[in-house]
């Protein structure tokens, strides 16, 4: 790893620097994690008195049980809905944003915010605009003659997580493709144009292959959003229900081992969704390495 | 602009004002309905128009707030997220910045693992570790308490990274002048690189600024005494019992304060907002 060419000679200092960090780091994350791990391989008896050791147990019953496959599956609705819906809002955003000259930082102002807004606080909101006694969006849906209720239907509750985790979202996906759209050679686009290519045509041939790195960042980048930091929205709007329709898998780790205080199968849980990250990081650090190099 | 057409002009401004509109609209909903009295909510439809309870609700809110829902006054909880907010963020910033004056100017044995060690931090959530964490605070007597919700949240591979980046292009002449004139390695951190990172920090704080504000799983896990709730967890509380006993102008009114101050640090540090945002996340 690189350092630079001319360092101080210092020996203890440098340990000392780095002690904060490392204590937090060793307390906080890697020796919870390793419990985790632990326990993923044993089973507590229902009074805590004891524990065994039960290897792959916890395991094999969370990959036959039903309802862990089920929320696997809404998981994988859930975060695949939530990247197309709001990368398309944004891109499209982000593409009108970058062909406005004058009032561009004022519509930026306006699209950039709810980055801010905490998942539960946004819960909050798209629930109260849905509820299903004084909510706006049922009141219009009902004048169109579609009945809205997410307390019991469960595709309705997916779609209100969707759309409000796509919502929070749209922000921060907006201001990396206008930051991607600005890396784009001006010339090229002109060049086109003097060729007789029509916005249209010049965007889908010239523009969006070269998103292409922004666009497979914020790909990682969302995938990973919609898994791990919905939490606040889905407490906030469904918790997890009506029967497990928007269980998610970070949800069920807190429901099972926090609320439910399954130890052992929420801890394999826990382990399962490390790889899940883990996997996602390499595949994100990968790329950035290797744009780096381009 | 490359050429000139009216129609397509519209257009896009259509389009920018539409999605101004998908973004704001729930937040005017909800800052309408924090202006009405509590009566207004039992008829079919919720208030499109301000009311005119807004003085009253909010100072309600912030003074009193709901005990039945087992909710302190906002001001407490407004507090007590200011503190986590700053601390957070001015806690990573320290640790993270000695931590990579360490690895960039400095060689040493484990000096790669303690990179390692830093960098896996990314790839543990708090969400992937919720019980043995959560242990870990609970052993160290630390529920409930201002230490509680800031220490284990401070360590940061990002703000690392960051870091690491930046001082990796200051030029290696300024170090060896300043070892020529005598400095040692931390009046050299403290009177050369900390002013060359002031934007850095700056940007990096609007950025840990809002992640600490919004932290949500953390503070409900290790706060059970509501002197300590945060804002963002404490109206959770509120909305769960809302929806037996409309009470929604409160809830609404404590959901625009617990939005406030970190939509305006976005708004009024827009620029350093956005650097912020694009250099921590690559």
């Amino acid at each position: 790893m690189q350092a630079k060419r001319t360092v101080f000679p210092n020996k203890i200092l440098p340990y000392l620097l780095l002690i904060p960090q490392l204590a937090v780091t060793l307390a906080f994350f890697i020796w919870p994690a390793l419990q985790a791990v632990k326990s993923s391989f044993e089973r507590e008896d229902p009074f805590g008195f004891k524990t065994t050791f039960v290897w792959f147990e916890n395991y094999r019953r969370l990959f036959i049980d039903p309802l862990y496959l089920s929320s696997v599956g809404k998981t994988a609705i859930f975060a695949v809905s939530v990247t197309a819906l709001s990368m398309s809002l944004s891109l499209i955003l982000a593409v009108a944003v970058n062909r406005v000259l004058r009032t561009n930082r004022l519509y930026t102002t306006m699209l950039v915010w709810p980055y801010a807004v905490a998942p539960v606080v946004v819960g909050i909101l798209w629930w109260f605009m849905f509820n299903p006694t004084i909510g706006i969006a049922p009141y219009m849906l009902r004048a169109v003659g579609v009945s809205w209720n997410h307390r019991v239907d469960g595709v309705d509750a997916m779609i209100l997580v969707i759309i409000a985790a796509s919502w929070k979202q749209i922000s921060y996906n907006f201001l990396f493709f206008v930051a991607g759209l600005q890396s784009v050679p001006q010339s090229l686009i002109e060049a086109a144009a003097i060729d007789g290519a029509g916005p249209f045509k010049r965007f889908w041939t010239i523009v969006f292959p070269l998103l292409a790195p922004t666009t497979f960042f914020l790909l990682i980048v969302n995938i990973n959003y919609a898994m791990f930091d919905t939490f606040g929205i889905i407490d906030a709007t469904t918790q997890g229900g009506p029967a497990q329709a928007t269980n998610t898998l970070v949800y069920k780790v807190y429901t099972d081992g926090f609320i439910g205080l399954n130890i052992g199968s929420s801890s394999a849980q826990s382990v399962v969704l490390m790889v899940i990250v883990i996997a996602l990081t390499a595949i994100q650090f990968r790329y950035v390495e290797r744009r780096i190099q381009y | 602009m490359i050429e000139n057409r009216p129609v397509l002009a519209f257009l896009t401004h259509l389009v920018l004002i539409i999605g101004v509109v998908i973004v704001v609209f729930p937040v005017y909903i909800a800052f309408i309905a924090s202006t009405h009295g509590s009566g207004d909510f039992m008829r079919g439809l919720v208030p499109l128009l301000p009311g005119p309870h807004m003085i009253e609700n909010y100072s309600f809110m912030l003074n009193e707030g709901i005990s039945s829902a087992g909710a302190p006054p906002l001001s407490i909880m407004l507090l007590n997220s200011l503190v986590m907010a700053i601390s957070i963020a001015v806690g990573k910033i320290i640790i993270s910045i000695l931590s990579a004056y360490a690895i960039v100017f400095f060689k040493f044995p484990f000096r790669l693992l303690a990179f390692w060690i830093i960098f896996i931090t990314l790839m543990l959530p708090v969400e992937v570790r919720i019980i043995p964490t959560f242990k870990v605070v609970s052993d160290l007597g630390m529920l409930n308490s201002y230490p509680g919700l800031i220490i284990p949240l401070i360590a940061s591979a990002t703000a690392t990274f960051l870091f690491r980046q930046f001082f990796l292009t200051v030029p290696d002449e300024l170090m060896e002048a300043a070892r020529v004139d005598g400095a040692g390695p931390m009046k050299f951190f403290r009177d050369i690189l900390l002013p060359l990172s002031r934007t850095n920090i700056a940007a990096l704080f609007v950025i840990l600024f809002i992640y600490g504000w919004v932290q949500y799983l953390w503070p409900l896990l290790v706060t059970t005494d509501s002197r300590y709730y945060t804002i963002v967890m404490g109206i959770k509380r509120l909305a769960a019992t809302a929806d037996s006993e409309p009470q929604w102008n409160f809830v609404m009114a404590a959901v625009m304060l617990a939005m406030l101050p970190p939509v305006l640090v976005v708004i009024l540090m827009q620029r350093l907002f956005v650097k912020g945002l694009v250099e921590t996340e690559k």
